[in-house]
């Protein structure tokens, strides 16, 4: 229905930015998380045809996807908590934990796998109360609570499994990591419809909030504590399947095994194009952020780099894709 | 006439403050201060800054529980448990700090927590924008794009799009906190017609502003504050005796008269064929001694005219003189080394400029921190002596030079940028609105300030969003429009309706 003008309505003026405008410059992240990704995957490809006269097929695609189930899973958990404006350093000690807690306990009937495997969850989301308990209720810094909790969880870790060991069930591997084809993929595709439903839930809507401006979304009612104890509870629970996936890929335990996932998590959520300062990002991108993280080793396998040398070789892409990335995100907000 | 109303009598109160106290660390926000808003009425809260206003609208506003004192809502004690709380109950409030969040769109922003939603109660995001321009249509706005995002919206949109916000959810009292410190006129216009609507639909309504002619034509009756407290509420009452009441002391002509420019002062600065992005450029000429105003509507490149004087970022286009001489300004050292200082009140008054958690000390002394060091280590006694001498010279009301400046009102941290520039012998001072938001009385202070700073042979650039004070307190006005200088107005010609006239004409075709 046309609203009537009426003299007091304030002029038009000024042109409109087209809607696709809009959406580019509001999510140029996930669209360099994406572009970046296709890209190294087509770098792969041309690599791995020219060294083996063929492209990569099943046997590649499922071990890549497999490979990057954990770091996928815990990045969305680091997107959550990044979004409220905090970090999550206890990542790598929460993997850890579930990972051993999987390697002791899972073996059993199909029921007793559910179960077990269900109570672990509940386990990483305790432990990432317990953050979100710290950071909400004490006013700390993320940073600092979750580094000293990072460690009380690798202790905890190394006493539920003191030696690498413990064993994993076949049937639980090929559950959740099939060998035979990349059908993890289901997994993640529950889990970026899962992002889709929060993003639409009024818990969406508040950690967006909250990561914008804090004293301004307590202003419009947003429960800011609330919001960031879910967010990290959310965080420990997907680090915990990162963990139970973790496990079912190696068939058995090591309480260490998990610590690389800390800054990993970190380097994913950055190149999915998660903005670190909160309020900014897409699980989306993070999953395509982790996925970046496996083809620049894969990469680095076929380029043949001494392995000594990949994590330099991994930081110095980092820095350029961040740099890049910022620059081209700055050009296309003035260029529109 | 001017006699205190008898409240009670012929309007019901919807909404009371009795007795209402509130403190911040060690100062008094609120003593015991009392409110009674009737039915269907709108009521102008006035004050200087530091009065209580704000702090007594965020008690009703349920976003500060007071420390003592109580709310009174339908006459009844209520406790607000916060802000949703008030919300729930009917209490609407355009807060003074605007609460949009930066990264979310308009539409986001408009509908949070009444967004179109799935049956299952998921929000439907693609219907965010249609259903945010309809509702904005629906207020008579057209001209904000509800896909943009927040962060990307001018100033004046943002504050609109807040009050639209509070507007959409039918609130039956609505508290409205200094809402029209960066509307222009037509947007005023546009609020006072929304205000009146709602007020006619049974609405009451708190309004507060520091401009006494937005008060009178909008208020049914106003209260004035004074120290945390009310001093009385009038249905009529004169700006003389109002602003005896805000200050507790009389205010003389609120502009000094301004010292002549002497006939053959050379240009201090000059500029020529500066352009703030478009095709379009313009020029001027600044003498030592003398106050230039800029004047137009908001988004016409002010800032960007002053902050690129000071290289923070660089002009795109554009020769600066300073003394007759060609400069290059590519960042705000060299414009200090030329001799220019600047005072920007930032458009979100979070200090530009200013380094809030430090005292006013090292905020005075930054620039000149290199010119009393021995070796690189500050002479702490020659520091200290320059910094008392300035606040006493600017009178910055400051307990002392260790205070945090972040702690001073807003105009008495304006007094601190002024003296800062003043410490660095800066000869050219450029002041972009720096009486903005400033109560009554700190504002006559800095306006006298600028004229005698004038007299002493200091050029002045002055932007203002107030109209009267560049009529007033300069000696030449250049209203920019589209990047070019649409009209340079001396007096007698030089008056507030004479710069609005020359600002808007033909701006609805552009």
């Amino acid at each position: 229905m046309p609203m009537p003008r009426d003299p007091a309505d304030l002029p038009k003026h000024g042109r409109r930015r087209p809607r696709a405008a809009h959406i580019v410059g509001q999510n140029i992240g996930l669209i360099l998380a994406v572009t970046i990704l296709f890209l190294s995957i087509v770098i792969f490809a041309g690599m791995f045809l020219v060294q083996q006269d063929r492209l990569p097929g099943s046997f590649e695609i499922t071990s890549t996807v497999n490979n990057t189930m954990p770091l996928a899973l815990a990045a969305i958990g680091q997107t959550i908590v990044v979004l409220t404006r905090g970090i999550d350093l206890s990542v790598g000690g929460v993997i850890d934990l579930t990972n051993a807690l999987a390697a002791i306990f899972l073996p059993g009937s199909v029921l007793h796998m559910i179960i077990v495997s269900i109570l672990i969850i509940v386990a990483g989301g305790l432990a990432g109360l317990v953050n979100g308990l710290i950071v909400g209720l004490g006013r700390l810094q993320p940073i600092v609570v979750t580094l000293a909790t990072l460690s009380i969880f690798q202790g905890l870790a190394i006493r539920v499994l003191p030696q690498p060991g413990g064993s994993v069930p076949t049937g639980y591997t090929e559950f959740l990591v099939n060998t035979s084809g990349p059908t993890a993929l289901l997994f993640l595709g529950l889990a970026a419809l899962g992002w889709m439903v929060l993003r639409r839930s009024r818990l969406g809507v508040d950690l967006f909030a909250v990561g914008n401006d804090e004293p301004a979304a307590i202003a419009l009612g947003v429960r800011a504590m609330r919001t960031k104890i879910l967010a990290y509870t959310i965080g420990g629970m997907l680090y915990a399947v990162a963990g139970l996936f973790l496990a079912a890929n190696a068939t058995g335990g090591d309480a260490t095994t998990g610590d690389d996932y800390t800054l990993t998590s970190i380097v994913a959520v950055v190149l999915g194009g998660v903005n670190l300062f909160g309020g900014r990002g897409s699980a989306v991108g993070a999953i395509c952020g982790a996925f970046i993280t496996t083809m620049i080793v894969n990469i680095l396998f076929f380029a043949h780099i001494n392995p000594l040398y990949q994590s330099f070789y991994e930081g110095l892409f980092l820095v350029i894709a961040v740099v890049f990335g910022g620059l081209i995100g700055r050009l296309v907000r003035r260029g529109s | 006439m001017n006699s205190p109303h008898a409240a009670t009598a012929e309007s019901v109160a919807v909404l009371g403050a009795q007795t209402v106290s509130k403190a911040f660390g060690g100062v008094q926000a609120l003593r015991g201060a009392s409110l009674v808003l009737g039915a269907g009425e709108v009521h102008g809260l006035v004050g200087e800054n530091g009065a209580g206003k704000s702090t007594l609208i965020k008690v009703l506003g349920g976003r500060i529980a007071p420390d003592s004192g109580t709310v009174l809502l339908d006459g009844q004690p209520v406790r607000l448990s916060g802000p949703a709380d008030s919300t729930r109950r009917g209490i609407g409030t355009v807060f003074q700090e605007l609460t949009l969040l930066p990264w979310m769109s308009v539409a986001e922003n408009l509908l949070i927590g009444r967004e179109p939603r799935f049956p299952l109660g998921l929000i439907r995001r693609g219907a965010l924008a249609g259903e945010a321009e309809a509702v904005l249509a629906g207020l008579g706005i057209h001209h904000i794009d509800p896909r943009a995002l927040a962060a990307e919206v001018s100033l004046a949109e943002r504050q609109i799009i807040e009050i639209a916000r509070v507007i959409i959810r039918k609130p039956r009292i609505l508290l409205l906190d200094e809402p029209t410190s960066s509307l222009v006129e037509r947007e005023v216009e546009w609020l006072f017609a929304r205000i009146r609507e709602l007020r006619s639909q049974g609405t009451s309504i708190v309004f507060t502003s520091h401009r006494w002619n937005e008060i009178t034509s909008i208020a049914d009756r106003i209260t004035i504050f004074r120290n945390g407290k009310e001093v009385g509420t009038y249905t009529a009452i004169d700006e003389t005796e109002a602003i005896t009441l805000m200050t507790g002391r009389r205010v003389e002509a609120m502009y000094p008269p301004l010292p002549s420019v002497p006939a053959n002062a050379p240009p201090a600065l000059a500029v020529s064929d500066a352009s703030l992005g478009g095709a379009a450029t313009f020029g001027f000429s600044l003498a030592a001694g003398e106050i230039l105003g800029i004047g137009g509507l908001a988004g016409q490149g002010h800032r960007e005219l002053f902050t690129g004087l000071f290289g923070a970022p660089p002009l795109k286009r554009g020769t600066i003189r300073v003394d007759g001489k060609p400069i290059r300004i590519a960042r705000p050292s060299d414009a200090i080394r030329a001799g220019l200082g600047i005072a920007l009140v930032p458009e979100d008054r979070k200090g530009e400029g200013l380094l809030l958690p430090l005292p006013v000390r090292d905020n005075l002394t930054l620039p000149i921190l290199g010119r009393i060091s021995t070796f690189g280590v500050i002479r702490g006694g020659e520091e200290a002596r320059m910094s008392r001498e300035m606040i006493s010279r600017l009178k910055i009301r400051t307990p002392s030079a260790a205070q945090p400046v972040g702690t001073l009102s807003g105009g008495n941290q304006q007094k601190v940028l002024v003296g800062r520039w003043l410490l660095a012998e800066s000869r050219i001072l450029l002041l972009y609105d720096v009486t903005r938001g400033v109560d009554v009385a700190t504002k006559h202070e800095i306006c006298e300030l600028i004229a005698r700073l004038a007299q002493e042979g200091k050029a002045i650039l002055f932007y203002s969003s107030d109209t009267e004070e560049l009529a007033h307190l300069c000696h030449r006005v250049l209203v920019l429009r589209g990047g070019r200088v649409a009209a340079e107005l001396t007096p007698p010609a030089l008056t507030a309706e004479a710069i609005v006239s020359a600002a808007i004409r033909d701006a609805d075709a552009a």
